[in-house]
C-alpha cells in the first residue's frame, strides 16, 4: 500500500536530510505507529506519502501508483484515497459537525444524495450520534478529533494518515480516539499514525517503525514505544 | 460540478471581503467608463469626419443689404451679374468639383430647420441670411486655401468659410479629451489589476483553512480555484454594470448635448454605444479573470 524505496529527502538550505535512505513497506490493512523524537522525519514521511513534498531521491509508491509519475493534475485523485488527521483537528469553525464532514465530500463533487446517506453513517462510526448540529467550539478536544476522523474517513480512503492525533488530548480521551482508529483499521483501511504517546503505542501492540535523524532505526511488528534492546 | 457549492463559496468570499470588493467594483467601474468614454470620443470624431467628408467643404457667402463686411459695405447687396461672374470664377477652377448656388430664401429655410432647437433661430430675419455658393473640392485639405483666395474679396462676396477649420477645433477638443480620458483610464486599469490581485490574495488568505482542507481531501485545482476566479469575475462584472450606466449618461448628457453646438445630426447611434459597452465588458472580464488566475497560481499552489 505504501512502498518507500531508498528515499532521501533534503530540504533546501538544510545540511542534514530530513529522511535518509528510507526503505519500507506498509501492507494493505496494516496499523503502523511511526515513532521518534521531534525532527526525526515523521512529518516528512507523511508529507511525502501525500505528495506534498517530492523526494530528493528514491521511489515512492502509494496505493499502487508511482508518485514520481503522478502528474500534478492527478495529485487530488491520490489524496482522495488518503484520509488525514492532525494534532490540531483543522475543523472549519463556522460549520457544524455535519457540515464539516459534508464539506469534504462537496469539494470533490459528490452528489448531495450521497452525502446525506454517508455522512450520518460516519458520524455514528466515530461515536458522535446526536451531535451533528454542534459547532466545533461547543465540542471537547476529543469530540473535535472524532469529527476530524469522520471527515478523513467519510470518503472511505484506502489509507488513513494520523499525525499525532492524540497530541492535544488527555490520556483518558485518547483511548476513545484509538478505539475509533482501530475501528477504521478493521474496515480494511491502512492506518499510519505518527505519535509521541508511549502509553498508546505500548497498549496497542501494533507494528512500530522508529525514526531517528531521518533513518529507520527500528521496524518491529507488535512493538512498543521504548527501545526494545 | 456543483454550481450551488461554488456560488455559496463565492458569496462568502465577497461578503467577508466586502470593503475590498466595493473598492474593486468602484475602480473597475470608473476605469471602464473612462475607457468607454475614450472609445465613444473616437467614434464621435470618426462619424463627424465621415459626415463632413460627404458635405460641403467651402461656403462662399454673398453680400446682403445689411451686411457690414468691408467688401459689401460700399456695394450693397450682391447683383445677378456679380453672381454670374463669381460662378464663372468657381466653375472654371480645376480644383472645384461643383459649385452650387443657394438663394438667400433657400438658405433661410435651411437655417430655420437646422437651428430649430436653438434660440438663435427666433432672432434671425430673412434679409440677414445671405445667398451662397456651396463648393465641393477635389481635395479638401490641400485645395481649400487656394480656392478661397480666388473668390475672397471678389465683388459681391462677403465671406468665405472653410468648414474644416471650424471642425478642426472640434476635432482638437475631442482628440484632447479622448487622450486625457484614455491616459487616466490606463492608470486606473493598472490600479484595478493590482486591486484584483490584492482582493484575491486577501480572499485566499481569509479562506486558507477551507482551501487547505480542500486540497487535503483531494479537491481538484479547478474546484479549489474556481470560487476565487468567479469572485474576481463577479466583481469585474459588477464594475462593468456600473460603468454601463455611466457610459449611457456620458453619451446622452455629454456627447449628445455637444450636438446642439453643431447644427448637424451626427450623434452616435445606440449600436455604437452597445459596441463600446461590449468592448468594456470584455476588457473588464479579461482583466479580472486573468489577474485572478495568475494570483491564484501564486498563492494557491497544490
Amino acid at each position: 500500500m505504501i512502498h518507500f524505496d531508498n528515499v532521501t529527502k533534503t530540504y533546501p538550505n538544510q545540511g542534514r536530510p530530513a529522511l535518509e535512505n528510507v526503505s519500507l513497506d506498509v501492507e494493505k490493512g496494516e496499523f503502523v505507529f511511526l515513532v521518534g523524537p521531534s525532527g526525526s522525519g515523521k512529518s516528512t514521511f507523511l508529507r511525502l506519502v501525500l505528495k506534498e513534498e517530492r523526494p530528493s531521491s528514491g521511489r515512492i509508491h502509494v496505493a499502487g501508483r508511482d508518485l514520481a509519475r503522478l502528474t500534478n493534475w492527478n495529485v487530488p485523485h491520490l489524496r482522495r484515497r488518503i484520509g488525514c488527521v492532525f494534532q490540531d483537528f483543522r475543523l472549519l469553525p463556522n460549520k457544524n459537525v455535519y457540515q464539516n464532514i459534508a464539506f469534504a465530500l462537496e469539494v470533490i463533487g459528490k452528489p448531495r444524495q450521497f452525502i446525506r446517506k454517508v455522512a450520518p453513517e460516519v458520524i455514528d462510526l466515530v461515536g458522535l450520534e446526536g451531535k451533528r448540529d454542534r459547532m466545533p467550539d461547543e465540542l471537547s478536544g476529543g469530540e473535535q478529533q472524532r469529527v476530524a476522523m469522520a471527515r478523513a474517513f467519510v470518503n472511505r480512503p484506502m489509507i488513513l494518515l494520523a499525525d499525532e492525533p492524540t497530541g492535544n488530548i488527555d490520556p483518558a480521551t485518547s483511548i476513545g480516539i484509538m478505539k475509533v482508529l482501530d475501528r477504521i483499521n478493521r474496515t480494511g483501511t491502512t492506518v499510519v499514525m505518527a505519535t509521541h504517546d508511549a502509553a498508546i503505542v505500548d497498549s496497542m501492540r501494533k507494528r512500530v517503525i522508529e525514526l531517528e535523524y531521518g533513518k529507520v532505526v527500528r521496524d518491529q511488528s507488535r512493538g512498543v514505544y521504548g527501545q526494545a534492546y | 460540478m456543483r454550481a450551488q457549492f461554488v456560488f455559496h463559496e463565492v458569496w462568502i468570499g465577497l461578503r467577508r471581503n466586502l470593503t475590498m470588493t466595493i473598492a474593486l467594483v468602484v475602480v473597475v467601474a470608473i476605469s471602464l467608463s473612462l475607457l468607454g468614454t475614450g472609445l465613444l470620443f473616437v467614434k464621435q470624431v470618426d462619424s463627424t469626419r465621415t459626415f463632413w467628408q460627404s458635405r460641403v467643404q467651402l461656403s462662399v457667402y454673398l453680400c446682403t443689404t445689411s451686411d457690414l463686411y468691408g467688401n459689401c459695405k460700399q456695394n450693397g447687396a450682391v447683383t445677378p451679374a456679380e453672381i454670374q461672374s463669381i460662378k464663372q470664377q468657381l466653375t472654371s477652377n480645376k480644383d472645384v468639383t461643383s459649385a452650387t448656388f443657394v438663394s438667400a430664401k433657400a438658405n433661410y429655410t435651411l437655417f430655420r430647420q437646422e437651428f430649430a432647437s436653438n434660440p438663435v433661430e427666433k432672432y434671425a430675419l430673412p434679409d440677414q441670411i445671405p445667398a451662397s455658393f456651396e463648393i465641393r473640392l477635389r481635395n479638401t485639405q490641400a485645395d481649400a486655401d487656394p480656392v478661397s483666395e480666388v473668390v475672397d474679396g471678389y465683388p459681391g462676396v462677403s465671406d468665405v468659410v472653410n468648414d474644416s477649420t471650424i471642425l478642426d477645433q472640434f476635432y482638437k477638443l475631442l482628440d484632447g479629451a479622448r487622450n486625457a480620458v484614455v491616459v487616466i483610464a490606463i492608470f486606473l486599469l493598472v490600479a484595478a489589476i493590482m486591486l484584483v490581485a490584492n482582493t484575491i490574495r486577501l480572499s485566499a488568505f481569509n479562506r486558507r483553512r477551507e482551501t487547505s482542507i480542500m486540497r487535503l481531501v483531494g479537491a481538484s485545482n479547478f474546484y479549489v480555484q474556481l470560487p476565487f476566479l468567479v469572485e474576481g469575475m463577479i466583481a469585474g462584472l459588477l464594475g462593468w454594470l456600473v460603468s454601463t450606466g455611466l457610459l449611457v449618461l456620458v453619451k446622452s448628457l455629454l456627447l449628445d448635448s455637444l450636438q446642439q453646438y453643431f447644427p448637424y445630426g451626427i450623434s452616435l447611434s445606440t449600436a455604437d454605444l452597445i459596441e463600446v459597452v461590449i468592448v468594456a465588458m470584455i476588457i473588464g472580464l479579461l482583466i479580472c479573470g486573468i489577474t485572478s488566475f495568475l494570483t491564484l497560481r501564486r498563492y494557491l499552489r497544490v
